[in-house]
């Protein structure tokens, strides 16, 4: 069976003035059904980029991007928008829930966008609040709540529309570290029940609660493997020092000339992903 | 996501911020009042014009001789013979005004007519006798000095026993031979309006009046839907008379009906159309709010877009808000204007003692409605073209 999501020599590029940044160069990986993944890097690393990629939220500028078998890069704003309420369901650090809607109401929002109505819409919503132990507060609003809650409340708003994937942007950033530790075992529950998990984080010591890391460094990928690996907590100099990094990642920069001549090929697409 | 469930989310919007709504729609409010209002007062106006010109007999023409620099003028004769020679003319009677009203004792009243008019002139008017008789073909020939008397002069002068009694017109009395019937509806008679009258046979009137030659007339139609042509009939009977058409006036009440009817009518067009200015500018507003509202929604569009919004979705769903939001305007536009047509009711009899009701007409209120949505809809757009647009990487960074 094919992947679940598959990059295929991704490249995301933006004009800033004269100069091209190249927020994610030429990155090809495969996350398969029934994987926690986490994608690691520090700022800039490339990762919220690759999230947002992922996330159908933004179009590579080069590159392919397969989700559930679907090229995804080329495809209208519209188009990625039912992908999303299709495919994906996102956990953010901000938990990003409705504050004037009920946790109920907040939960059955994809519901609305997917089509579902009346009761089946709310007793698929119950569901996936009981599921993550909020029935009795279906009537708040999210600010009556704590942050592990709200976080919970985004958890279940994620998984209501049974998605393909569930991404979850830096999904501790914003707790303390245990309810941090209890939403991570949420995550790893739901990778349990079978689900695709993609985490995405700056932390080495929230990653390694994942199966397998991507690590990205500069828009490359620069390590890629099991979380116990012992590599996998090593910095992209460490491991060139050690003459282990990969092939493709290993060349620290192209030519300027080169890399100004790839960026003109593709002008539109990089236009178009600046709007 | 179906239209009703948009227009639920539209509500809870409105709802979550009702003062700023309020104020939004402040401008709508004040709009479609002013249009129901102004409206409606031309609708009261023309429907007293209308009464009004009925008791005065919209089948009446009315022609005045001026007979400048002619050999001849026409005699009372030569207009009965117009009147009787048309097939479109009833009947026809001389009116002669008398200024200074009457005197009953020694107290003057100025504000009762008096007029010389012919034996005919009551019954063209469809006007009755309760009480004596009417004028007689006698009294005009022989230039008595008998009168009829309103209802209302015989009621508040005479107590109703005006039969018989005297009345001084000038320096001369004249004997109360008859009362007519009542015209105004007003039941106690407290104004005299229609019934504070005099008539006198005109050819005393033109006597006491030192008139040579009469050069008022009252004609009246068989039909008044052959206006056009009693009127051609009046001024070919004169200009055979005069040779010139500039010496007399011959104007039919229908006719005066209908230029006034117009006049007013563009009038109250001009003002409604000024109070609808107010509408754009209500308009102008409820964009301007719904800008603001976007970008203060920027980090819910961009949520809602990550989970699955599509851009049609959320275009609609602000257009809604602005439609319903200026609906709703509308809607309390609409019941300020009926109170306001009920203000302007009572306030037009106390000020000016005339029974004119200011009556909202209901194509006005589907209009004000229709427009007031349709502003929304309209300055909706443009904010929710916006919202639609909105990137939502960026819009979910938004702080």
């Amino acid at each position: 069976m094919a992947a679940l999501i598959e990059f295929r020599d991704v490249c995301k590029y933006y004009e800033m003035g004269d100069t091209v940044v190249k927020a994610v160069d030429h990155v090809s990986m495969q996350i398969n059904r029934n994987e926690f993944v986490a994608i690691v890097g520090q700022s800039g690393s490339g990762k919220s980029t690759c999230m947002n990629i992922i996330g159908c939220l933004d179009v590579p500028t080069a590159g392919e991007y397969l989700l559930d078998g679907r090229e995804v890069s080329g495809m209208k704003r519209d188009e990625l928008a039912a992908v999303r309420n299709e495919l994906l369901g996102f956990i953010f650090q901000q938990y990003n829930l409705l504050p004037k809607l009920t946790l109920q109401e907040n939960v059955e929002v994809p519901l609305m966008y997917a089509g579902v109505k009346g009761k089946a819409r709310h007793d698929r919503a119950m569901e996936v609040l009981r599921s993550v132990g909020l029935e009795d507060y279906i009537k708040h609003r999210p600010n009556e709540l704590s942050g592990g809650q709200q976080q919970r409340v985004s958890i279940a708003r994620a998984l209501v529309n049974h998605p393909k994937v569930i991404l979850a942007d830096e999904p501790t950033g914003a707790l303390d570290s245990r309810t941090g530790r209890e939403v991570l075992g949420i995550l790893q529950q739901l990778h349990k029940e079978g689900n695709t998990v993609v985490l995405i984080t700056h932390d080495n010591s929230i990653a390694v609660q994942a199966e397998r890391i991507i690590r990205l460094e500069d828009g490359h990928v620069v390590f890629d493997g099991r979380a116990d690996d012992p590599d996998a907590m090593k910095t992209g100099d460490q491991l060139r020092a050690e003459g282990k990094l990969k092939a493709g990642a290993s060349e620290p920069q192209k030519e300027p000339e080169e890399a100004a001549a790839e960026a003109e090929k593709e002008p539109e697409k990089g236009k178009e992903a600046m709007q | 996501m179906n239209l009703l469930e948009t227009f639920r989310l539209a509500f809870s919007n409105i709802k979550a911020s009702k003062v700023r709504t309020f104020l939004t729609m402040l401008g709508i409010i004040i709009g479609v009042t002013a249009v129901i209002v102004i409206e409606g007062l031309g609708n009261g106006m023309e429907i007293y014009m209308r009464d009004q010109f009925a008791v005065l007999g919209t089948n009446t023409i009315s022609v005045n001789l001026i007979g400048r620099g002619t050999t001849r003028k026409a005699t009372v004769d030569d207009m009965y013979e117009i009147a009787w020679g048309s097939q479109y003319l009833q009947n026809v009677s001389p009116t002669v005004n008398m200024s200074g009203g009457i005197k009953v004792g020694s107290e003057r009243h100025r504000s009762t007519s008096v007029q010389g008019v012919s034996e005919d002139y009551m019954y063209m008017k469809s006007l009755g006798i309760t009480l004596g008789r009417g004028l007689r073909y006698m009294d005009i020939e022989d230039r008595k000095t008998v009168c009829i008397v309103g209802a209302y002069v015989n009621k508040t002068y005479y107590n109703g026993g005006a039969v018989g009694d005297t009345v001084k017109i000038g320096t001369t009395n004249f004997k109360i031979v008859g009362v007519a019937e009542q015209q105004d509806d007003d039941e106690d008679l407290a104004a005299g309006g229609n019934d504070d009258f005099v008539y006198v046979p005109y050819s005393t009137a033109a006597r006491l009046s030192h008139v040579g030659t009469i050069s008022s007339y009252t004609f009246t139609m068989i039909d008044e839907n052959s206006s056009d042509q009693a009127v051609d009939d009046i001024k070919a009977g004169l200009y055979k008379i005069y040779r010139d058409d500039n010496a007399y006036l011959v104007i039919s009440m229908v006719q005066l009906l209908d230029i006034m009817t117009t006049m007013l009518n563009v009038m109250i067009k001009v003002l409604a159309i000024i109070a609808g200015i107010s509408l754009v500018v209500g308009g102008v507003g409820i964009m301007n709010i719904m800008l603001v509202s976007v970008t203060e929604r920027t980090k819910e569009i961009g949520i809602r877009k990550a989970l699955g919004a599509k851009e049609s979705i959320i275009l609609k769903q602000f257009v809604i808000e602005a439609a319903i939001t200026s609906a709703l305007g509308g809607v309390v536009g609409i019941i300020m204007g009926f109170l306001g047509c009920r203000l302007a009711t009572a306030l037009v009899g106390q000020l000016t003692e005339v029974d004119m009701s200011v009556i909202p007409s209901w194509i006005s209120v589907l209009r004000a409605f229709g427009i007031s949505a349709g502003i929304g809809v309209l300055f909706g757009y443009l904010p929710a073209k916006k919202a639609a647009d909105l990137n939502p990487i960026d819009a979910l960074r938004y702080e």
